[in-house]
């Protein structure tokens, strides 16, 4: 018998990485702006998107999502509802979304006729950063019901972020909602990111939300 | 939360590893951990512990290295190291830090296996 070391040098998730490197060369190639929503259970993740769905929809755009549960379809059918093409993902336990996921459920879509694709990752701040699905932006929520805390709670996913969403911001005063608190966290994790102040039930926010996506395509 | 999905990642990727070694034992699996990675190391070590079972890794010991957080700051036009995971500022000019990559990886750095000589190819 002998001992001897190998050297590997390989990423534990290079699977995923190679695969999300290649949905990102389909989605640049066929012109598609493709974000990734993540945020805890509860945040409004789904009633943003129906929102951001129906207006974009309504104004034209054309947009599809991608959305991730561990079970049933409830979020599919309530985003459907905007008139937009919706996927549901049901990971069966899975707590997060993962590149091939994402790519066995694009099967019959014409990239190319979409201008907006978004994926509603699984409620869940932790796992879900490890993965790449291939987007171009990520975006972090943060309902202002959650403590104004979460992303020094939370570092590793409001780091990756690209953008930053305060959601429910029409209940901030009755839940007393320290904004000046939640603004500094989240510089302190990820310094001069965009952050979009929303409420999907009011429309507040929602405009510069949207002059923001029309500028990143 | 996603431990037991890379502890039967890891094992996938030493396993296929070993082809050049047919009936070798892994004794000891060297990974490299980013502060960043979101993983729980104790959690990491008790999936590691299952998912190894009935493979060429059980019995196996999981050392972690823990990689500290590093990015750039642009107005110090060089790569800083991040001392605190609460304030991702450059510690020499307080300015933000970009391009914070090194502190998430999730790296197999190496295997240590235990082989008979004569199935050994190079």
């Amino acid at each position: 018998m002998t001992t001897r070391i190998v050297e590997l040098r390989q990423g534990v998730l290079k699977k995923n990485d190679e695969l999300a490197r290649k949905l990102r060369e389909r989605f640049n190639a066929a012109g598609v702006l493709v974000l990734n929503l993540v945020s805890s259970p509860g945040t409004g993740k789904t009633a943003f998107l129906e929102r951001t769905l129906r207006e974009l929809h309504q104004s034209g755009a054309r947009v599809a999502a991608l959305v991730g549960d561990l079970e049933t379809d409830n979020d599919a059918r309530r985003l459907a509802a905007s008139g937009a093409p919706v996927r549901q993902i049901n990971t069966h336990g899975i707590c997060h979304l993962d590149a091939e996921m994402i790519d066995k459920h694009l099967d019959g879509w014409n990239l190319a006729d979409l201008d907006y694709l978004f994926i509603e990752n699984v409620g869940n701040l932790v796992c879900p950063s490890s993965y790449d699905l291939g987007e171009r932006i990520r975006v972090a929520l943060l309902s202002v019901t959650e403590g104004e805390d979460k992303p020094l709670k939370y570092p590793t996913l409001f780091n990756s972020a690209d953008a930053a969403i305060i959601t429910k911001i029409d209940i901030a005063e009755a839940v007393g909602f320290d904004r000046a608190a939640a603004l500094q966290s989240i510089d302190q994790i990820r310094p001069g990111i965009r952050v979009f102040e929303t409420s999907a039930r009011s429309g507040a926010g929602m405009d510069t939300w949207f002059a923001y996506l029309k500028a990143q395509r | 939360m996603h431990e037991l999905s890379l502890a039967s990642s890891i094992v996938d990727a030493v396993t296929e590893s070993l082809a050049p070694y047919p009936g070798a034992r892994v004794k000891e699996v060297r990974l490299r951990v980013g502060a960043l990675a979101a993983v729980e190391e104790e959690s990491l070590q008790f999936c590691f512990g299952i998912a190894t079972e009935n493979t060429p890794l059980a019995g196996a010991a999981l050392v972690i290295a823990i990689v500290p957080v590093g990015g750039h700051c642009p107005a110090c036009a060089k790569d800083v190291e991040i001392a605190s995971l609460r304030s991702f500022r450059c510690p020499v000019c307080g300015g933000p830090v970009e391009n914070t990559s090194r502190g998430r990886e999730l790296e197999i750095d190496s295997i240590e296996i235990e082989d008979k000589e004569e199935t050994v190819q190079s």
